[in-house]
């Protein structure tokens, strides 16, 4: 965040960025991308997330000390994540 | 515990935005601002917990999930995403208003925003009530004999039910923050020198945003859909 007044110009280009993409998810959602529906529309989750972190809660402006706050969050997520997962992805169950 | 400002109409003139701990202006807005920003990382974890859980058992129960999420309404899912983005957009817009001092267009954006989130509630209300009609329900209402496996399917709609509800939970909370930044906006406390409530509530609705853009794919969007689906 800073002192410096930001045009209202870029939230209303972000905002059409994020109308778009969200189309784009729901559209995919309609074609046979098979196992890839998952990585797709998590990408594209992770494009919109950054778009509404970056512009619309100013982090692109911000102190650094706001980006080590976000960060830490996502590395402790990142922990839990990659930690329970890599356990569960490597197990070999066969459901079926 | 003091609260100045409650009672009050206008900031009296002999009272300073200043509070005694800090330097000056600039030292307290960024530290508003570090304190909200640690808030959302904490939040970050207790969401990141439930879309775990929900990771290790879509790993397990993939076919399931994929079943079950085709009967979620993706029309309303995609029509609350949108209502969303647009409270954002007008959150983004009432912190600008209140940086440059257009009182009117603060509380009118504000306003909005405050709308569009009980909008999205509404749709959400409606969304629960035609999974209870569609026998989507664990415990309530789940009759469907077309399941493979319906204690796989119950998993991911308790999974489906506790996150949406608690990302309702706390949207209905920034729906009251709202309310509380309208009654001071149209009381003129904020302007260029002193707009941070405004900016740091917008921070924590931009994050309420940020995980139904999540909450969407994962939930929603997990299998093919066909033309059918939209319905509501």
């Amino acid at each position: 965040m800073t002192t410096r007044v930001i045009s209202p110009t870029i939230y209303y280009a972000v905002f059409a960025g994020l109308i778009g993409l969200t189309m784009l998810t729901v559209g995919i959602s309609f074609l046979d991308f098979g196992a890839w529906h998952t990585v797709v529309g998590l990408s594209i989750a992770v494009v919109k997330a950054i778009l509404v972190a970056l512009f619309f809660m100013h982090l692109i402006y911000s102190d650094k000390a706001n980006w080590l706050a976000i960060g830490a969050g996502l590395f402790w997520l990142g922990i839990l994540l990659v930690l329970t997962l890599s356990d569960y992805l490597t197990r070999h169950w066969w459901a079926y | 515990m003091n609260i100045p400002w409650l009672g009050s109409r206008k900031l009296p003139a002999n009272r300073t935005i200043l509070a005694h701990q800090f330097d000056d202006l600039e030292q307290q807005r960024a530290a508003e601002s570090l304190g909200m920003w640690v808030f959302l990382a904490t939040e970050i974890l207790i969401f990141g917990a439930l879309f775990t859980g929900y990771a290790a058992y879509r790993v397990r129960y993939s076919q399931d999930f994929e079943e079950v999420s085709r009967k979620l309404n993706v029309l309303i899912g995609a029509s609350n995403t949108v209502v969303l983005l647009t409270s954002s957009l007008t959150m983004a817009l009432s912190v600008h208003a209140a940086h440059v001092g257009r009182q009117r267009t603060l509380v009118w954006c504000l306003i909005l925003t405050a709308v569009l989130g009980t909008t999205f509630m509404v749709f959400k209300a409606v969304e629960y009530y035609i999974d209870y009609r569609e026998q989507l329900m664990p415990g309530v209402r789940f009759e469907r004999t077309e399941w493979r496996e319906p204690g796989r399917i119950q998993v991911f709609l308790i999974f489906y039910y506790v996150m949406t509800g608690l990302h309702a939970v706390h949207l209905t909370v920034g729906i009251g923050i709202m309310v509380w930044l309208i009654v001071l906006a149209r009381q003129e406390r904020f302007g260029p020198e002193h707009y941070s409530p405004v900016e740091i509530g917008g921070l924590y609705w931009h994050f309420v945003d940020v995980v139904w853009i999540f909450l969407l794919p994962l939930l929603y969007l997990i299998g093919t859909h066909s033309a059918h689906d939209l319905h509501f």
